[in-house]
């Protein structure tokens, strides 16, 4: 047996299949988180059910991709039973669905969902109204606190076994009512089923009804000539809409009994500080500031830099540096200082250090077992396989806490106030606050960051954002500015360095956002109409849910491309092409030194690629096509026995950033090329955002390295980007004018 | 009195009279409850001036001026 979740976005769709399917989806105080549908199954009844959750909709009029997901799965799949998902503290725009969905002749019961809310509002919502009104069942649940869910599995279950007419509320409208039954019986002759449905659809003028009956549509027009629409301006679509939030109004309202209220509410009150009007910006800019400070601060607080604060107790310092004090020392007797540690780490970066001495300690552990083993063997497993997963893993602390602030913005309702924020902003670069979120998701990860972007209405603005995504510096890359951070300006402004990389990618992005629009993607601004649902408290278990999702997508990430290129390039790089002779000890004669060396002539341009050491930088860069993990591994491999820093140390500043840059917005990683490609639908749009993301990243870090490196290219570089840009705005604005007069 | 959506001031009531012809948005605004006879209250403004917050029907809707613009309000005065 199939049964499906539809409702509204927001309405506790998705904590509802969690509950009943065991599963941790992904839930968020966001609209439209199932951007997909999604499937499970459900083992308590007689027969085995299986669950499948439907995007969150307003309505059935194909008006975003997700509509056309959820409409298409209830009339072409034919699900046993509809399951409304209402959120009982805003029941008549979440009965608007349900009127739709009532036209179809699937079974359908109603959850009346968050009852425990209306409860703690003192609200009164009288169930058998609304069961008698509809004439289906209703359920009242919390999917929340699970309450009641099986029943309402069971009262599913009953409901399938009988089948069901649709009905539409239509009948009841005076206006609508006798063309209405007109057009009905024209679909008489047809052998569809769901005539209701599709009768009230063609009423509406609905686009696909009409594309798929022309004639009954032709008929329908000449018959809506008879009726005074007027006050609609003949458009009725508008009618039918009115139809039923008329109907609605009639029958919920006194379903309702709402108890008086305080005048402002918690909700309310958040609100009026994080949104206004003077502080809304500042505050917004703090919170993200905050959360980059928590997760990546080397001196928290700025202690040291404000307060002096140093630590020079060995205990303390080897629990702030995970075991640090030791390699200090050494490093302090060279230089002939004393062993300081300027202020305390971020909870980020403590993490970090403690996670780098585990797989310090592990890998050192397994040298000692592969002493006496053949040097193939510990040269794969200790240079190749365990250095290359641990310039990963030790990055994971900071990329799980990056995620988890994100989630808690999201949860508690904050980001759609956020969307709410930038909105005007966003406008200027053809997007929609809406894009918002998508991009700031591309922070952790370009991949469910481009998934998300099926919430936006607007498929271009949809296609934009996701040609921009990979510039918003994902938590893979992370690794490669710390490890430049670390050695560029001897380390002294790492914090700054990192910075600048995510600044740059913004600017980047803004930039490559209006060349589009005025080139490939020209059209009018998408439109803003977007729920700002209610902020709540972030759940401990939705919370743990994101958080586990990413660690599996990472560790399933790690395990199977990441392990598999590392052991390649180990291999490629510790032989040559004669590779049955053994292991070479010049790795200038590997395969990949080979390789490397030819290919790095494309490379000139960057400035990254000259020096004895530029060809590893090439192909580092190029493995970082693949997963943006693999570069700093590769280059871990590559260094051998003089070590990372002194490789990187070899680079000018204007290389360095280059090469940085480079990686910032080639291509990310094979992922999102593939999650690209499922929501471009279209090899050869793919490959466009594949050749703009390369030639991007080409162009960029040729025009930062000459810039760098002579002051004046600079400065000739910006005013012609000024001028263009300035020409373009102005033709475009010659053009808008002819088109409005 | 006549008064389009995008010149109430915050705290402002009014009765949706007419959504003016604006294509698929319309459509929109109506599915999210924005009919004619709808009471509607701007509960705010965007710090940057647009968009707008707007209540209705019991829940929040962000909409901008420019969709605003497109709807005339029936108000009291």
């Amino acid at each position: 047996m199939k049964f499906c979740l539809a409702g509204n976005p927001n309405s506790g769709k998705t904590t509802l299949f969690n509950a009943l399917t065991g599963s941790t989806a992904h839930v968020g105080n966001w609209p439209g988180v199932t951007v997909d549908k999604r499937e499970g199954s459900y083992k308590k009844l007689p027969e085995k059910v299986h669950i499948v959750d439907l995007p969150g909709i307003y309505s059935l009029s194909p008006y975003t991709p997700e509509e056309v997901v959820s409409r298409n799965f209830i009339l072409d799949e034919k699900p046993d039973v509809i399951i409304n998902i209402v959120d009982a503290t805003n029941l008549e725009r979440n009965l608007y669905l349900s009127t739709q969905l009532l036209e179809t002749d699937v079974p359908m019961v109603i959850a009346l969902n968050m009852m425990d809310a209306v409860e703690k509002n003192g609200d009164v919502v009288d169930k058998d109204k609304i069961e008698k009104t509809f004439g289906v069942p209703v359920v009242e649940i919390s999917a929340l606190k699970g309450k009641n869910i099986n029943q309402l599995m069971k009262v599913a279950y009953d409901v399938s076994q009988k089948p069901r007419k649709g009905s539409s509320v239509i009948e009841s409208s005076s206006l609508l009512k006798s063309l209405f039954q007109k057009t009905l019986t024209l679909y008489g002759e047809e052998s569809c089923q769901n005539k209701v449905f599709h009768a009230v659809k063609m009423l509406e003028a609905d686009e696909l009804e009409v594309q798929l009956y022309p004639q009954i549509a032709t008929i329908t027009a000449e018959l809506k000539k008879e009726i005074d629409a007027k006050s609609f301006d003949d458009d009725f679509g508008a009618v039918v809409a009115d139809a039923r939030y008329c109907f609605l109004s009639q029958h919920v309202q006194s379903a309702v009994k709402k108890a008086k209220r305080q005048e402002v509410s918690k909700s309310d009150k958040a609100d009026r500080v994080l949104t206004h009007r003077i502080w809304g910006i500042p505050l917004f800019l703090l919170i993200m500031f905050g959360i980059f400070h928590f997760t990546f601060a080397e001196d928290f607080l700025f202690l040291n830099g404000i307060f002096g604060l140093e630590i020079t107790n060995p205990g303390w310092i080897n629990f702030f540096t995970g075991m640090g004090y030791e390699g200090m020392l050494e490093e302090a007797l060279e230089t002939g200082e004393a062993v300081v540690l300027g202020g305390i780490p971020s909870l980020g970066v403590w993490l970090q250090s403690w996670m780098g001495w585990l797989t310090g300690s592990i890998i050192d552990l397994f040298a000692g077992w592969l002493e006496s083993a053949p040097a193939w063997l510990s040269g794969l497993i200790c240079d190749g396989l365990l250095s290359g997963l641990d310039a990963i893993f030790s990055f994971l602390p900071q990329i799980l806490l990056l995620f988890l602030f994100l989630s808690i913005l999201e949860d508690s309702g904050y980001m759609a106030r956020a969307a709410f924020i930038m909105d005007r902003a966003f406008r200027k670069f053809g997007l929609s606050g809406k894009a918002f979120m998508p991009l700031l998701m591309c922070f952790g990860c370009g991949v469910p960051g481009v998934m998300a972007t099926k919430t936006l209405e607007n498929e271009k603005e949809r296609r934009m954002t996701m040609m921009i995504a990979p510039f918003f510096s994902c938590g893979a890359k992370l690794p490669i500015w710390l490890a430049f951070a670390g050695v560029m300006f001897a380390g002294q402004f790492g914090d700054l360095v990192v910075f600048s990389v995510y600044l740059i990618g913004i600017v980047v992005a803004i930039i490559a956002a209006i060349i589009l629009k005025f080139t490939v993607l020209k059209g009018a601004t998408p439109p803003f109409i977007m729920e700002l649902p209610s902020y709540h408290l972030p759940q401990f278990r939705n919370l743990m849910a994101h958080l586990w999702e990413k660690l599996k997508h990472f560790i399933i990430k790690a395990g199977t491309i990441i392990t598999a290129s590392i052991v390649v390039i180990w291999f490629l790089s510790n032989f040559g092409f004669t590779f049955w002779n053994g292991m070479v000890e010049d790795i200038e004669l590997s395969i990949l030194g080979q390789i490397g060396n030819v290919i790095k002539y494309i490379f000139y341009p960057l400035g990254f690629a000259q020096g004895p050491d530029g060809w590893k930088f090439v192909v580092a860069s190029i493995t970082g096509l693949l997963a943006k993990e693999d570069v700093v591994a590769t280059m871990e491999v590559l260094a051998g026995g003089a070590g990372l820093e002194a490789m990187i140390g070899g680079l000018s500043v204007a290389g360095a950033y280059s090469f940085m840059l480079f990686n910032l917005l080639a291509v990310p990683c094979m992922a999102m090329v593939a999650a690209v490609y499922g929501e471009m639908g279209s090899g050869k749009r793919t490959w466009g955002a594949i050749g703009f993301w390369v030639l991007t990243a080409y162009v960029v870090s040729m025009v930062v390295y000459w810039s760098v490196s002579y002051w004046w290219i600079g400065l000739i570089l910006i005013v012609a980007v000024i001028a263009a840009l300035t020409v373009l705005y102005l033709r475009n604005k010659k053009k808008r004018k002819a088109v409005a007069v | 009195m006549k008064k389009l959506l995008n010149e109430f001031a915050p705290g402002e009531i009014g009765v949706v009279a007419k959504i003016e012809n604006c294509g698929k948005i319309k459509r929109r605004l109506y599915d999210m409850g924005v009919t004619p006879g709808a009471e509607i209250k701007l509960v705010k403004v965007a710090p940057l001036g647009d968009p707008l917050c707007i209540m209705l029907r019991g829940y929040e809707l962000s909409v901008r001026r420019d969709e605003a613009k497109e709807v005339t309000m029936e108000v009291e005065g």
